[in-house]
């Protein structure tokens, strides 16, 4: 058997020109009846030991993206090198070196925790032991439960165990936290952080800004299928050109008109909400506020409601394509 | 602590027919249709059709036949009811006699009233002429012998129980792998399981070696309680009879495959194994003979593979044919097994 071996200077990930494009019926490869491009010539680089986020809202291509990446969808174009391997060459290896929790799966429900973990064990020729994998994912007490006994966050821990379960080198998480409460969020955020401190890879998707702002060194903002910005969070905040936000709305619903808004001192940028609310990014809130207060008492008018914030990726998001991640 | 059996690291394909088998075991509604059902069935029908020797023939007697007659009858081991002309037409629609008499015409000679397309009836007319003839002084030309007999496998309820048992055992398969692959695929746990290292052919060896467990189960159960309860006996060879049960599971397992390879929901592959499964149920003789069909069809009949499943097993249970008497039947079922296994699995799709 040729060596394949995985090259320790090649990144954990990195796709070239990567397309996906379905027919209508969602069928690949069915001639070429009003075709959906998913993903849209995708260029990636991922290196070891990083925690890398694709963040867009739903329907931008994010799962189809990982799915190739994964191995478990073809890409329509484009090539995929994962450790220095590639899913064509080298695919029963690259399969042990990586862990995959779907977006979503149900487990068999009348199987208990252990004996899911013993069923996704046995697939590995080298893996942790359960016991280990239990105390990983704060699941030790549940270890005979039936899966379908368990809560959302549990079962969605015990989803990353089964991805734990060969030690592997890159952990894939698609939207690893939707649907889950602030608590079992915070649980599975202290796990992928472990992960990543053990040296550990992660890809993760998600349309959650503060998932992404407090997990990831870099994400890739990705709309339509593309990557329309990259970097770590810190820095496309800071390319927002200010950190803050200061958010605002007018009794009655009146408006202020935007060019009179950026005349204002330490306004970096204006956006008027369809409910009402203008959002004015500034870089000196100190210096913007009482301005912003004296144009609307000027006007007559009264503010209805006031906040300012820092900025998040959220407002980077929106910058870049006029619409909330959240709207789809 | 380090814990042998921690780090122990079973087969997948063991692990996979635990899975299954657990699944199952944990689900009462499936312990339920593989082993409840047939046995109800096989209660009612082998207690609507027990064999307590034939019923008397009824006949009504409408007014104007003389009185003499009725009592001959009786005599020779007929009931005989009396009845009007509206009564007579509704019992005789009804079936609850066979035969009506009427007082006798111009000619006088005494009417029968019967359907001749009904057996019951012809039955009916030729035990009540056979009395009648007798009684008024008719003697019989040759003299004859009744010598009866009690051939065992020759009640309803010993051609019923091989019926039910390829039945259960079509369906076993259908369902138990059919619908287990398409809910898998619906629950994502497929695709789960093609981002791990699994071997695909590894999940269909789990599926095939659950069914390898549960045949024997269900076939004892079906023939212990047939023992017990109808005193139907297996006449012949149990390696025949072990033989042609893999051989119909092993068949229908892949005509599984080949109907759970594409369906999306659990809703299209019901209607999809409902499709497959039942014209054979009516056309592949498990509660009658198929041999009721007329011979134009009789061809395309045994061409099916539960009609093959079902004279196999009756061959080997009724009749005690040894390997020899199932080799036929195998061959067919492994055409339809085999062909479809291999498309199934061409078409077989994991997410």
């Amino acid at each position: 058997m040729q060596a394949a071996p995985s090259n320790p200077l090649r990144p954990a990930v990195s796709c070239r020109g990567l397309r996906k494009i379905y027919d209508a019926r969602g069928l690949p490869g069915r001639g070429a009846r009003a075709a959906v491009v998913a993903v849209d010539g995708l260029d990636l680089e991922i290196r070891r030991g990083e925690c890398f986020g694709l963040l867009g809202p739903n329907g931008a291509g994010k799962t189809t993206t990982v799915e190739i990446l994964e191995g478990i969808l073809e890409p329509s174009a484009g090539q995929v090198e994962l450790l220095g391997m590639s899913w064509a060459r080298d695919e029963v290896r690259l399969r042990e070196r990586i862990g995959v929790a779907l977006q979503e799966t149900r487990l068999p429900e009348r199987l208990s925790v252990t004996e899911v973990l013993d069923l996704f064990r046995s697939f590995y020729p080298r893996s942790r032991p359960v016991a280990a994998l239990l105390a990983d994912v704060e699941l030790t007490e549940k270890r005979a439960a039936w899966v379908g006994k368990l809560s959302g966050g549990q079962r969605q821990r015990l989803a990353i165990a089964c991805a734990l379960v060969g030690e592997p080198d890159i952990l894939f998480l698609d939207e690893p936290t939707t649907g889950l409460d602030p608590q079992s969020r915070r649980q599975l955020w202290d796990l992928a952080l472990r992960f990543r401190a053990a040296g550990g890879t992660i890809v993760l998707t998600t349309h959650y800004m503060e998932e992404a702002a407090r997990l990831c060194d870099r994400v890739a903002i990705i709309d339509h299928g593309r990557i329309i910005k990259e970097g770590s969070p810190a820095e496309l905040i800071r390319g927002l050109g200010a950190q803050h936000v200061i958010e605002f709305a007018l009794e009655g619903g009146a408006a202020v008109a935007e060019p009179d808004l950026l005349a204002l001192p330490a306004v970096t940028g204006a956006r008027l909400s369809a409910d009402g609310v203008c959002a004015l990014t500034v870089s000196e809130p100190a210096r913007a506020l009482p301005a912003l207060i004296a144009l609307v008492s000027g006007r007559g008018a009264a503010l209805g409601r006031l906040e300012t914030r820092h900025a998040t990726l959220e407002d980077v998001f929106v910058t870049l394509t006029g619409r909330h991640l959240r709207d789809g | 602590m380090a814990d042998a059996a921690e780090n122990t690291r079973p087969h997948p394909v063991v692990q996979l027919t635990l899975m299954r088998l657990r699944e199952l075991r944990r689900e009462p509604g499936t312990l339920f249709w593989v082993f409840g059902f047939p046995i109800l069935i096989s209660i009612a029908l082998g207690l609507a059709f027990r064999t307590t020797g034939p019923e008397p023939v009824t006949v009504g007697v409408l007014p104007g036949v003389a009185p003499e007659v009725a009592r001959a009858l009786a005599d020779g081991g007929v009931k005989v009811r009396a009845l009007d002309e509206a009564a007579a037409r509704n019992e005789l629609r009804a079936g609850h006699v066979s035969l009506v008499l009427a007082p006798p015409g111009a000619d006088g000679a005494l009417g029968y009233r019967f359907d001749p397309m009904r057996p019951e009836a012809r039955l009916g007319r030729a035990v009540v002429d056979d009395v009648l003839q007798r009684a008024a002084g008719r003697r019989d030309p040759r003299p004859v012998r009744d010598e009866i007999v009690r051939e065992r496998g020759a009640r309803y309820i010993d051609f019923l129980i091989p019926g039910l048992i390829g039945m259960n055992l079509m369906s076993g398969s259908m369902w138990g792998i059919g619908w287990v692959l398409v809910n898998m695929r619906v629950r994502k746990l497929l695709k789960r399981l093609l981002a791990a290292p699994m071997r695909r052919r590894h999940l269909f060896y789990g599926q095939a070696l659950a069914r390898l467990v549960i045949i024997p189960i269900e076939l004892i159960v079906i023939l212990v309680f047939a023992r017990l309860a109808f005193d139907v006996r297996m006449a012949g060879s149990v390696v025949a009879l072990a033989l042609i049960s893999l051989a119909g599971s092993a068949s229908f397992a892949g005509m599984a495959i080949l109907v759970a390879s594409r369906a999306q929901n659990s809703e299209t592959v019901s209607g999809l194994m409902n499709l497959v499964m039942l014209p054979m149920f009516v056309l592949s003789g498990v509660f009658f003979s198929s041999a009721h069909f007329p011979a134009f069809m009789q061809p395309a009949v045994n061409a099916l593979p539960l009609t093959a499943l079902c004279n196999g097993l009756r061959a080997v249970i009724i009749d005690g044919a040894g390997i020899g008497g199932v080799v036929a039947p195998i061959a067919v079922m492994g055409v339809w097994g085999g062909l479809s296994f291999v498309l199934g699995l061409r078409l077989f799709r994991w997410g």
